[in-house]
């Protein structure tokens, strides 16, 4: 073992604190940056209640997909069916309602059953086999979006009961959409899962140091199979506010969801607590990006802005949780 | 005088590593560079070799005073070379291109390699230096001693083709024997004083007193960025060495284990018939108080028998028997073990002791979380008493325990894995090489932590290679070959020379592979 020189006594704590709480608030600064940049240059539609309300509600599905997609982060583990996993239990919520009269309570109760049964096999080919999560769960992705296809007949299924739809968007509060509330629920939720549990403790060390986990009596596997079931249930969640939002579902509905989702988790682990997956991190991120697209519309760019936007954002989140990872273990 | 670095000064924000700082080297020279971790040795063999930039400081290599910061193989032109503790070979390479990778990297003036002059070349080096290895063999399937070989080869013969520089002047050895078996390391030595007999200066970097004592000429002491004394290595004992590397005395830390001790119960674990891969039938008894050294030669599988009755390790046969529980070491996990007040201190500290990029909090408190769970909320402010009295009380440095653990020097992140463990105060500790790459005050201050673990009604057991260590801290000594414990050293039996007498006895075949961790 070399020593590291920064790891004396005097000073450098200090430094560290300093240095780290300005990465802690550089993406909320940002975000009211930007807000203000667009108020100014589109003072007459931009900073509007109807805009802001407008931003809020459409993003909450994206909220609650990426706020499951730290789970599996955290320990270690990526999910990438999650965003397959909304479109399919958006498309059964509709079918079962429209097309086979099931109640929505129980249409509901099926979709999240089934977005479980997905996140069931991703734990047993990932955990129990031991096979790499990101494959498993490629092929998981692409199984549900297939079935998502072949169940609709590859064709948009509209008629939702009003029911769903008005609680989910037509009930609103303070002018926004009771789903954006139900985005903020989870959000605590999952801040207090992963903050003030012993859980959130475990899978924090799993994510970090599977061996050390084990020899320290973690189940690791338990662990691991939990997160990605707990994501699969999120993205279920997430596929009902989408069918509730629009009232139908379309196959490869929710796909479009997958880059956002990762590029607002990275985002959100560069910012509160820089270094971790953290939900309210991830919860700004997701309206740091949507402030930012819905203000380059306005000022006329093409809808194409959002690829470039999310894609942008998601490699210059992991660059620079990469560059405070390589700060904080080189100097300190 | 082959290197003189002097005034070296180097500031990481609030930070000194360096305050003037130097070394001076003579040819034809051993000089040993001893400091504790955090003590500037890294820093200043970073100047040397002109990674890192100094902000004050003069530096002479051979008489000829060098503008700060060096230019990128201007200390190499010069005649530095370095050979780092993990080495820098590429394991899937032959032992030749591993000798002249440089030639390789720099293979652009020349498009075609003529393979068989290269092997032959090579296999002339190896042979001039002594070192009987076949030049196409592939690095993994040398011994590890031979690999170090190879590195100071590599480091003295490296001498970029055409280049004006010249030849080897000074080799910088940053521990190069951590991570070799005892017993083959005489063999390292034997190369530094061929090469110091050729007029080539060492500089010699090791936590190891005893290397340092017999086989440096002189030694400089680094103590917080600054020389302490540079003396004739035979003009000091080894109480005054380690006096100037720890400066003040560490005031006694004696609390801290009645508080960690377990409740006084005279229980005895009592292990029979262990069978795994490599161990047949092991019985050990065990009694509180005690501390059972076990021990063998590189490749005897003694630390089997610590993972395996953790439940972190494949046993095949065995039975556990701990107060009223009789146990099949097959069933054991680590939950269970911990359950059953076992604790298990790791060798490899960064694969299977702590998270290194979790907080020291964080680290210390994993495995008692759930006490300071109380109505649905985790207790943070009883985790970080816990953590700050573990701090204190185990002198860990710096006293932030919301820092990132792998900010912390070695000996520190030592001291975090042990109170990770302590604060479940264990009824068996189970060390496997407790100060490992650890620096020779945090040494002594774990030693002293076992000793009155023990004192306090633990049972301690002890798997360790370094003998003397051994013979200072256990009551009993397992000296386990071919599989069997083939003898109990006992009272003044324990000595560093019977043990390694003993290992040595129990095979006449060579040492085999270097002891590996924690299997699966």
């Amino acid at each position: 073992m070399t020593e590291n020189p920064s790891a004396a006594p005097a000073g450098s704590p200090r430094r560290r604190r300093r240095n780290l709480s300005l990465e802690r608030y550089a993406l909320p600064v940002t975000w009211v940056a930007v807000i203000v940049v667009f108020s100014i240059l589109k003072p007459d539609v931009f900073p509007t209640g109807d805009n802001a309300s407008a931003i809020l509600s459409t993003n909450a599905v994206l909220v609650v997909l990426t706020i499951g997609l730290l789970a599996p982060l955290t320990v270690g583990d990526l999910d990438i069916s999650a965003a397959a996993v909304v479109g399919l239990s958006a498309m059964l919520v509709v079918l079962l309602n429209t097309v086979h009269h099931v109640e929505v309570g129980y249409a509901i109760l099926i979709a999240l059953a089934c977005s479980c049964l997905v996140g069931l096999v991703n734990g047993l080919f990932a955990v129990v086999l031991g096979i790499d999560a990101l494959i498993v769960t490629l092929g998981t992705g692409s199984l549900a979006l297939g079935a998502t296809a072949w169940m609709s007949n590859n064709s948009t299924i509209t008629g939702l009961a009003q029911s769903l739809v008005n609680v989910v968007v037509q009930n609103q509060i303070f002018g926004v959409s009771i789903e954006f509330y139900y985005s903020i629920a989870i959000c605590v939720l999952v801040f207090y899962l992963l903050r003030y549990t012993p859980m959130g403790r475990r899978m924090l060390i799993v994510g970090q140091a599977r061996e050390v986990a084990r020899l320290s009596g973690i189940s690791v596997s338990r662990i691991r199979i939990g997160s990605l079931l707990f994501c699969s249930l999120l993205a279920g969640i997430a596929g009902i506010l989408y069918a509730g939002t629009s009232g139908s579902a379309q196959p490869g509905g929710g796909s479009e969801l997958l880059l956002p989702a990762y590029a607002a988790a990275f985002l959100g682990s560069t910012t509160l607590t820089p270094g971790r997956f953290n939900a309210f991190g991830s919860l700004i991120a997701v309206y740091f990006l949507a402030t930012g697209i819905v203000g380059l519309e306005l000022l006329g760019a093409q809808n194409y802005v959002q690829q470039i936007f999310y894609g942008a954002a998601l490699l210059v989140a992991v660059l620079a949780s990469t560059l405070i990872r390589r700060a904080a273990t080189r100097n300190g | 005088m082959v290197l003189r670095a002097s005034g070296l000064k180097k500031r990481y924000g609030g930070t000194l590593a360096l305050d003037s700082a130097g070394v001076s080297v003579l040819a034809g020279e051993v000089h040993g560079l001893l400091g504790q971790n955090g003590s500037g040795k890294s820093t200043l063999i970073k100047v040397l070799a002109g990674v890192v930039t100094p902000d004050e400081g003069e530096l002479e290599i051979a008489g000829e005073r060098l503008t700060l910061p060096l230019a990128v193989g201007e200390a190499h032109r010069r005649g530095l070379r370095f050979v780092h503790q993990n080495l820098g070979l590429i394991t899937t390479l032959t032992v030749a291109e591993n000798l002249f990778i440089e030639r390789l990297s720099l293979a652009r003036r020349n498009l075609y390699i003529n393979w068989s002059s290269f092997f032959d070349e090579a296999a002339a080096t190896l042979k001039q230096y002594g070192l009987d290895v076949d030049p196409h063999a592939p690095l993994q399937e040398l011994e590890l001693i031979d690999r170090s070989l190879l590195a100071i080869i590599r480091a003295v013969a490296s001498n970029t083709a055409g280049d004006s520089g010249s030849g080897a002047r000074l080799i910088v050895l940053d521990e190069p024997t951590v991570f070799l078996p005892r017993d083959d390391v005489g063999r390292v030595f034997a190369m530094i004083r061929d090469l110091v007999s050729k007029g080539i200066g060492v500089l010699f970097v090791s936590h190891r007193m005893d290397e340092v004592r017999n086989h440096t000429d002189r030694v400089t002491v680094l103590r917080d960025g600054r020389n302490i004394a540079t003396v004739e290595t035979d003009s000091v004992d080894d109480e005054q060495l380690v006096s100037m590397i720890v400066g003040e005395k560490t005031a006694g830390r004696g609390r801290i284990v009645d508080e960690l001790a377990p409740g006084e119960e005279d229980v005895p674990i009592r292990i029979t018939g262990l069978s795994t891969r490599t161990l047949q039938n092991i019985d050990l008894v065990v009694r509180p108080g005690e501390i059972l050294g076990i021990t063998g030669l590189a490749g005897a599988g003694y630390e089997e028998v610590l993972y395996s009755i953790f439940g972190a390790g494949r046993a095949t046969a065995g039975r556990l028997e701990l107060g009223a529980t009789i146990i099949q070491v097959r069933d054991l996990t680590p939950a269970r073990a911990m359950d059953l007040g076992m604790a298990l201190i790791p060798a490899d500290r960064l694969l299977h002791g702590i998270a290194a990029r979790a907080t020291v909090e964080e680290n210390e408190t994993i495995t008692i979380v759930d006490q300071y769970f109380k109505f649905l909320i985790l207790r943070r402010s009883g985790l970080n008493e816990v953590a700050a009295r573990l701090t204190s009380q185990l002198g860990i440095q710096p006293k932030d325990h919301q820092m990132q653990t792998d900010q912390l020097s070695g000996g520190n992140q030592q001291k975090v894995m042990l109170g990770k463990w302590l604060v479940r105060r264990p009824r068996v500790l189970l060390l496997h090489e407790p100060t490992q790459g650890v620096d020779v005050g945090a040494r002594a201050d774990i030693s002293t932590f076992i000793r009155q673990m023990a004192q306090l009604g633990t049972i301690v057991i002890c798997g360790s290679a370094e003998y003397e260590q051994l013979a200072d801290l256990c009551s009993r000594v397992a000296i386990i070959g071919d599989g069997r414990i083939s003898r109990v050293l006992e009272g003044d039996e324990i000595t560093k020379e019977n043990i390694l007498s003993e290992c040595l006895r129990t095979s006449s075949r060579p040492a085999a592979a270097p002891a590996a961790g924690a299997e699966g």
